[in-house]
């Protein structure tokens, strides 16, 4: 059985009379990239801060590798962990001496310091930079250097706060490439806060979602995604049709991904064989009675059962089984035409524009 | 308007020889260096105290200090003349009419300029900065350390400020010194001295020498604060 690092039991903050954060139960295996998503303003921070103990909480419990956090000693606590938040917030000083900051904090010996300093500051490729004042880097590679500083403390336990929120979509995209490649490579334990969608599904074994400070659901991003708890959730993650797969095709701009046992076509440049998360929003896939669907101009169509059919305003969201639950979203009125009904065969289709894929 | 006469108990026929104005200069120097450096001792914890711990009353302490900035020299040489005059409560120290007076006297002048300066210089930090370095595993000395370090220049214009409200200052120094030569004679209250007696040549040469004086420490704290810097 893989051991809990943190447990989070009936934790309860409240500002004034107002509560911001409720968790009944959390708990995060060793090794876990758990990624915090919500909106802003729910919570995802103070949840951040409590876990490393930078903020008190007014009831309940936090667990560190089953011991009550409060019974080990603060400072002891907090240089077993590292933080990085969504400003990099550097040191006036060179890039070398803030990397080595946490090193120095601790106390280690002056070449420890040096030759882990400079490891980091080269895993994170900003060796060139080591001697350029901190305020004085572009947004990315003071990010960089700011998850060097953090790595560089080998922390068992790593808190990153929105770390890329503040960053251009070029440099955020190798950013998180980077960071997803130096997760899988360490095993750090992580909690990795976001408002995207896109990054919790690239980095996280499992997705916790918070709405207004309330925790409402942790699972696997596929399950969160495909089986939202309630609408609010549904309505946060949008895309709730996530199948986990594998390219096996890649030609020019189009590729065929494979997820239990289907085929399925997608825009993009991926190599053969790599990890991606198929996703699709519910109006993007449409239902057809068995047999209807040739005439339409989607690459996609599979066929299945229906399992739950739940109306949500004028719109009725459908629950079709093709292997692999896949969520729709259609009027009121089509449900009506088609006359459909819970175990009836469909088939749902949909353009290999729709999907959405996200490497792994 | 007549200066009072203890101002003028050792008025001198002959202007202050070249020995004189050396010696001058340097009780001025280490008069108002020794202020300076016990109102640090005493304004950059106390500041920063202020400025990084959230309490009740906070505000009001900080808005006395302020006001502290602003002391008149007078009132305070008032203040340290009535508490140390030889029948008042600390009169058995002797301490009226000696350096330690002027140096008491200067201190209580420039304590609150370093206190509030460097309370709003780690105000003026990020608030997040403190995470930062606490996530990083600081301790309570090493992040106070590192927040001195990144607000190292409003800090030195803070003990610049403090050092330029005390050698500048000639009310208090001229109440609790008594400008007594050889004894607690500075150079502001040898000015006063020398422009009274109408020895204008004299009065510029010792002003000039303290502009100096005040130059080339201000150029030391400034060379120190802009290192590293470009």
């Amino acid at each position: 059985m893989v051991d809990t690092i943190l447990n989070v039991i009936d934790l309860v903050v409240t500002r004034g009379d107002q509560i911001v954060l409720k968790v009944d139960a959390l708990d995060i295996p060793q090794g876990e990239v758990l990624a915090v998503i919500g909106p802003n303003g729910a919570g995802k921070s103070t949840l951040l801060l409590v876990l490393a103990r930078l903020l008190q909480p007014n009831a309940g419990q936090v667990y560190f590798r089953s011991l009550p956090m409060e019974q080990e000693d603060e400072l002891h606590y907090r240089r077993r962990i590292a933080l990085v938040l969504q400003e990099p917030l550097l040191l006036h000083r060179s890039v070398f001496d803030n990397v080595a900051a946490g090193l120095r904090f601790r106390g280690l010996p002056r070449a420890e310091v040096k030759a882990r300093t400079l490891d980091w500051l080269k895993r994170l490729e900003i060796s060139h930079l080591k001697d350029r004042q901190g305020h004085r880097l572009s947004g990315g590679e003071a990010q960089r250097t700011s998850l060097a500083r953090a790595f560089a403390l080998q922390p068992e336990l790593l808190f990153l706060d929105e770390p890329f929120s503040a960053l251009d979509a070029p440099t955020r995209i190798r950013l998180l490439q980077d960071l997803h490649a130096l997760l899988n490579e360490t095993g750090i334990t992580t909690v990795f806060i976001t408002h995207d969608l896109d990054e919790a599904l690239m980095l996280g074994d499992r997705v916790a979602v918070l709405l207004g400070g309330v925790l409402r659901q942790v699972g696997r991003p596929q399950d969160v995604f495909a089986s939202p708890s309630d609408a609010d959730v549904a309505a946060f993650v949008g895309v709730e049709t996530v199948i986990a797969g594998k390219v096996v095709v890649s030609n020019d701009g189009q590729i065929i991904v494979e997820a239990n046992g289907l085929n399925l076509e997608a825009v993009g440049d991926f190599p053969i064989g790599s990890s991606v998360m198929y996703c699709l929003r519910p109006e993007d896939i449409t239902l057809s009675i068995s047999d209807q669907a040739a005439g339409s101009s989607a690459r996609n169509h599979l066929s299945g059962r229906i399992l739950r059919m739940a109306p949500s305003g004028p719109l009725v969201r459908v629950v079709v089984d093709c292997g692999t639950p896949m969520v729709a979203l259609i009027t009121r009125g089509s449900a009506n035409e088609m006359k459909l009904v819970e175990g009836q065969p469909v088939t749902a289709s949909f353009k290999a524009t729709a999907a959405h894929i996200i490497p792994r | 308007m007549h200066p009072q006469p203890v101002f003028f108990i050792h008025r001198d026929k002959i202007p202050p020889m070249s020995s004189d104005i050396f010696e001058i200069t340097l009780l001025s120097l280490k008069v108002s260096l020794l202020a300076t450096g016990i109102s640090l001792f005493i304004g950059l914890p106390l500041g920063t105290f202020l400025a990084l711990r959230r309490m009740r009353g906070r505000r009001f302490i900080l808005s006395i200090i302020n006001t502290g900035m602003a002391l008149p020299p007078v009132v305070v040489g008032l203040f340290v003349a009535m508490m140390l005059w030889r029948s008042g409560p600390l009169g058995d120290l002797h301490l009226i009419y000696t350096p330690a007076a002027i140096v008491i006297a200067q201190t209580i002048i420039a304590a609150p300029v370093v206190t509030g300066l460097t309370a709003s210089a780690l105000q003026q930090l990020d608030p997040r900065l403190r995470l930062q370095l606490l996530g990083l595993g600081a301790s309570p000395t090493q992040l106070v350390v590192s927040l001195w370090q990144e607000a190292r220049l409003p800090l030195l214009a803070a003990l610049m400020a403090g050092f330029g409200s005390v050698i500048s200052e000639v009310g208090a120094s001229m109440m609790v010194g008594g400008n007594i030569r050889h004894q607690t004679r500075v150079l502001t209250t040898a000015i006063v001295l020398e422009t009274g007696k109408g020895e204008f040549q004299t009065a510029i040469e010792l002003s000039i020498l303290l502009l100096i004086l005040a130059y080339l420490v201000n150029l030391g704290l400034t060379l120190i604060q802009q290192r590293g810097t470009r």
